[in-house]
């Protein structure tokens, strides 16, 4: 079975210098849309950003929609626990994230791109727009109708959600918005809206640049391409890092682990804790061909050795989520507090250990009841923490 | 006109008056004024024809704007799992000595502020901290007093 997984393979394209730019945009934006559309349908790249949406069914669906404004939008939020991947890309290859953004506007028909950048990375703001500044000249240069700005987030987890960051861009309170409508037909301002992560967009440069096929070859079926990973925790080489998909985690982890790996975070805070004895079961793509547990990630990967205590990471995980619930609606507000004051009160013994199941009861209430995604993924690292460590939340 | 309703007229003159100019209009008085007093508040609320209740209700909700008075430099020390795991509990017991604050207190003279945070991103090079927006990462407490040093050096 496990011979269905990938071997571990570093791939550069995302880091590849961006200096062919004006070569690629003003090629691409002499091909029929359609064709471009096709090009990343047949690449199956997937959002990056973590939900893992097929790209260029997004882009397809917004193109249909007719409409007098529609708006390109870089998720660039960046807030989940262990991922520091999209700030690289800003800083290293920005003109591949702007010529993405104004090919994508090219073929929905939308003039306006928008760069979403939370309020940590302030310090990219500038280079950021001097980048903008040398992309907008050129634009105008080839008659290409397209503008990008960037626009500040301040301190707010969840304003990553692309609903929730709409409403921020509107000057209101990140609160995400009830889905359907989805972007494609109400996004920013009720107009159609794309909305991909920063490496997304990023990817499909690539594609642009060396046709489907390449970004297709690599992977394996229903999770294509490669990834950049943020690998950070017990690892004698933290970083950032491209690899293919699909490869199986026990290769992962004796590529990156420090020889005592007792378990990797896949996917940050809203992400699954897996313990040593099923990294060999665990793959890393999205769900499908791959055989075992398959867990699709926006590539935070945090390992732990056995120094690390779990209990204390799944109290550092739910004190995130009850600060960064945006206390919309009731499950992923009040639940993020009761979570987090029950495995205190099981720790110090002022409930019995059977406790840990009327939790586990209630995380799973919240992944049905809550609003969005936040709420949702809270039972993701709650039930595989307490359901693999169980022992250490109670001693 | 005093000095803050300048500012905030300089603002949304240079941002807008629509109520998507908000953010922006509170980011520029968190920049000059290190946080939102009720009475900036108040005069966004008049200068963009908004209610005071939606000013205040959408300023709350972001923690880097801040609405309780904070000093000139806010030192913001990443809390999240890396940074927790690298010691940054030590990080904070240096700037805690060395400026005799706690969690969520200014040093006397307006200087410092110190809060702690959610994940940076720079996880990979935990313990890291920001001070307004400068991030400083791979920190040791020697390193974090030396930082100190210098921003104790810098004019109030
Ligand atoms: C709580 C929460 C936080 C999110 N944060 C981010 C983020 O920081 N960056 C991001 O690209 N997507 C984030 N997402 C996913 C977005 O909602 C959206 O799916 C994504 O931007 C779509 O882009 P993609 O298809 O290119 O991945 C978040 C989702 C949730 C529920
Ligand atoms: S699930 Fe949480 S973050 Fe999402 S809308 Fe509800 S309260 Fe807000
Ligand atoms: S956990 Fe501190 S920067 Fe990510």
């Amino acid at each position: 079975m496990i011979e269905q997984h990938l071997l571990l393979k570093r791939v550069d394209f995302i880091f590849v210098q961006d200096t062919d730019w004006e070569k690629i945009l003003q090629k691409s934006i002499q091909r029929p849309k359609q064709e471009l559309i096709n090009e990343l349908i047949s690449s199956e790249l997937k959002g990056r950003g973590g939900a893992g949406f097929p790209t260029g069914l997004k882009w397809k669906l917004t193109s249909e929609v007719e409409s007098d404004e529609k708006y390109v939008i870089c998720n660039a939020d960046e807030g989940e626990p262990g991922t520091f991947k999209d700030r690289e890309i800003l800083t290293r290859v920005p003109y591949k994230v702007l010529t993405a953004m104004a090919v994508c506007g090219f073929i929905v028909g939308a003039k306006n791109g928008i760069i979403y950048l939370r309020g940590e990375y302030k310090f990219l703001e500038k280079p950021l727009n001097e980048a903008i500044n040398e992309f907008s000249y050129f634009c105008k240069k080839i008659n290409l109708d397209f503008t990008v700005k960037i626009f500040m987030g301040s301190g707010a987890y969840i304003c990553g959600e692309e609903t929730a960051l709409f409403e921020s861009l509107e000057g209101k309170r990140g609160e995400p918005r009830n889905k359907p409508p989805y972007p494609s037909i109400s996004g920013y301002r009720k107009k159609p809206t794309v909305i991909n992560n920063v490496e997304t967009l990023a990817h499909t440069y690539t594609i642009f640049k060396y046709g489907a096929k390449k970004f297709y070859d690599l992977g394996v079926q229903y999770s294509r391409g490669s990834k950049l990973f943020s690998i950070s925790g017990d690892t004698p080489k933290p970083g950032i890092y491209e690899l293919e998909l699909g490869m199986s985690l026990s290769d992962f982890v004796d590529e990156f682990g420090d020889g005592d790996t007792k378990a990797v975070q896949v996917g940050g805070a809203s992400g699954f804790l897996v313990p040593r004895k099923k990294f060999h079961e665990t793959a890393i793509g999205y769900q499908g061909k791959l055989v075992g547990i398959s867990l699709p990630t926006g590539g935070s990967m945090m390992l732990f050795n056995s120094s690390r205590s779990m209990y204390n990471l799944l109290d550092n995980y739910l004190e995130f989520f009850r600060e960064e619930s945006c206390g919309q609606c009731t499950p992923c507000r009040i639940g993020c507090q009761q979570l987090l004051a029950g495995i205190k009160a099981v720790k110090k013994g002022e409930r019995p250990a059977p406790y840990l199941n009327k939790l586990l009861k209630l995380s799973e209430t919240m992944q049905f009841t809550a609003k969005c995604g936040l709420g949702q993924s809270v039972a993701n690292s709650f039930a595989s923490i307490v359901e693999n460590f169980r022992e250490e939340m109670i001693y | 006109m005093d000095s803050l309703h300048r500012r905030i007229v300089a603002l949304a003159d240079l941002h807008g008056r629509t109520r998507e100019s908000l953010l922006p209009i509170l980011q520029g008085v968190v920049e000059h004024e290190n946080y939102l007093s009720q009475k900036s508040m108040v005069e966004i609320s008049k200068e963009l024809d908004l209610p005071a209740a939606e000013v205040f209700g959408t300023a709350t909700f972001y923690s880097f704007l801040e609405h309780r008075k904070m000093g000139k430099f806010t030192i913001r020390v990443c809390k999240t799992i890396s940074c927790s795991m690298k010691g940054k509990n030590q990080i904070l017991l240096a700037i805690k000595e060395m400026l005799k604050i706690d969690i969520g207190q200014t040093t006397p003279d307006g200087r410092f502020s110190l809060v702690e945070t959610n994940c940076l991103g720079w996880c990979h090079k935990a313990p890291a901290m920001v001070i307004n927006h400068e991030v400083f990462t791979e920190l040791t407490p020697e390193k974090v007093r030396e930082i100190l040093g210098e921003y104790l050096k810098k004019e109030l």
